[in-house]
């Protein structure tokens, strides 16, 4: 059997500031975030998204931030096509998206079809005016389609046999990012 | 579980009771679905559906056809009627035939009990039951205890009874197996005529009177009688009937507790119910047709899931 090996990528500490940095710039961009909504990628998005929404809350005051989760099994392109059955999450969006700027918010960026997945869907709540694209950890050079973030924790180089593991102590655990060798 | 342990939906009986946990976590989702402003997921857009309907039927005809564009399959619709059967065709060749066009799954709904399970030996697309002469009629029992769960909060331990005719009906077959599945309690309520010898065998009881099986009840699920199935009197007349076994309101507020009514549709107002009460917040009569396109979904996307390219 071959041995896992792991390296970490990100600690607590570390998390912490990139959050933080990661808030200021969506400040930066949105201000008081009148026609903005995040919007969590289910299933490992809505940590990292219910993160920034308290760091804006606590820490800048934005307490009437708009946010949703989107699940994006039903939109995506390798259905019948994996080993495993699709397994769906809960959809929660109780506002329309219409005329809206749209951050999506997702842990990994790594081959882009997720985030390809939840361009379609989320224009079953309306068209928004704009949607941006925030993300913990950004793998370069794996894209399959052409899509990049507009705000970026840490980029990170992986080859293709490794993966890149987030952890939340919401998720059982320490917060914690790490490079996964199988 | 992520994953159905069958091919087919023929009937309850071959479902095991994560299947139906599967089912209905799966229509959790697509009620969400249904209610956005844009209703539609594009999953099954390489997938072709035909509905063959060799019996009449409105609502659960169009009730498919819907859950199938949801997913945005594509669909043919075929009925018997206005078909080759008429001009003597078997059932396997006109099938046959309608594969040849590249059909991925079959829903179909025939007079002749077992014609599903026959049908899926023969061919290979994947078959939905949506009723096969008196046997059996799954999604309906499927959307039927989704509707209990949705209203109950679950079904197992709830006292269900099924009034009106259990003798011709797929739905009291289907439904006693399906909550049977899920840990339920169940009656089955109705002239001693229109109510099978053996029923019992089934696991569950026989009341014939009414008043007390209303009492007994957490939930009852009123038949509609089947005139078109009867072809000798089982009971004197629709008069008599009503009066024996119909719901009015006065009955209803005679119970000390609300129960919830149920019905399949298409109801013969003022027969097994009367309008005050189909019409009453105690009737979950068009929730239940509402969740029907939501357990059709997870019906279809979990078999066309098992579909390999």
């Amino acid at each position: 059997m071959e041995i896992m090996s792991q390296k970490l990528l990100l600690s607590a500490k570390e998390i912490d500031i990139i959050l933080h940095r990661l808030a200021c710039q969506l400040i930066e961009n949105h201000t008081h975030f009148e026609d903005t909504v995040l919007v969590g990628i289910q299933p490992r998005g809505i940590f990292l998204a219910d993160r920034i929404k308290q760091i804006l809350i606590n820490d800048y005051k934005l307490s009437t931030i708009k946010m949703g989760y989107l699940d994006i099994t039903f939109y995506r392109d390798d259905f019948r096509r994996g080993e495993k059955p699709l397994e769906a999450n809960k959809t929660k969006i109780d506002f329309t998206v219409e005329d809206k700027r749209v951050v999506f918010i997702d842990d990994v960026l790594y081959t882009g079809r997720s985030i390809r997945s939840a361009l379609t869907a989320i224009q079953s709540f309306g068209r928004p005016i704009e949607i941006e694209l925030l993300t913990l950890i950004d793998r370069r050079f794996s894209r399959h389609l052409p899509i990049q973030p507009n705000y970026r924790g840490r980029q990170v180089d992986a080859i293709n046999q490794e993966k890149v593991k987030v952890h939340w102590i919401e998720n059982g655990g320490e917060d914690a990012v790490y490079l996964v060798n199988s | 579980m992520s994953e159905l342990s069958v091919n087919h939906l023929l009937g309850i009986k071959y479902l095991k009771k994560e299947d139906i946990n599967l089912i209905f976590e799966t229509a959790d989702h697509f009620k969400e679905v249904i209610n956005r402003p844009i209703k539609k997921v594009p999953s099954l857009r390489d997938i072709t559906i035909a509905n063959l309907f060799f019996e009449n039927s409105t609502r659960t005809r169009l009730s498919f056809e819907l859950a199938e564009k949801r997913l945005s399959a594509d669909v043919i619709n075929f009925s018997a009627a206005s078909s080759s059967v008429k001009k003597g065709e078997t059932l396997i060749d006109t099938v046959n035939n309608i594969l040849s066009m590249k059909v991925d799954m079959v829903v179909m709904r025939h007079p002749n009990p077992g014609a599903g399970v026959f049908l899926s030996k023969h061919i290979k697309a994947s078959i939905i039951n949506a009723g096969d002469g008196a046997h059996e009629h799954p999604t309906q029992a499927l959307l039927d205890s989704y509707s209990i769960r949705e209203k109950l909060g679950e079904v197992q331990g709830k006292k269900v009874v099924i009034v009106g005719d259990i003798l011709h009906s797929r739905v009291a077959l289907s439904n006693i197996f399906a909550l049977k599945l899920q840990g339920a309690e169940i009656k089955v309520c109705g002239p001693k005529t229109l109510i099978p010898k053996y029923i019992e065998k089934l696991g569950v009881k026989v009341e014939t009177n009414l008043t007390k099986a209303l009492q007994w009840c957490d939930v009852a699920n009123m038949l509609r009688v089947q005139n078109e199935r009867m072809e000798i009197s089982y009971f004197p007349s629709t008069r008599e009937y009503t009066q024996q076994f119909g719901v009015n309101k006065r009955l209803l507020d005679s119970l000390d507790k609300e129960i919830v009514i149920m019905h399949p549709g298409p109801i013969n107002r003022g027969v097994e119910i009367t309008s005050d009460v189909a019409d009453s917040k105690q009737a979950i009569i068009l929730d239940q047709v509402q969740n029907g396109v939501a357990v059709r979904m997870a019906v279809i996307y979990l078999l066309a899931s098992k579909i390999k390219q």
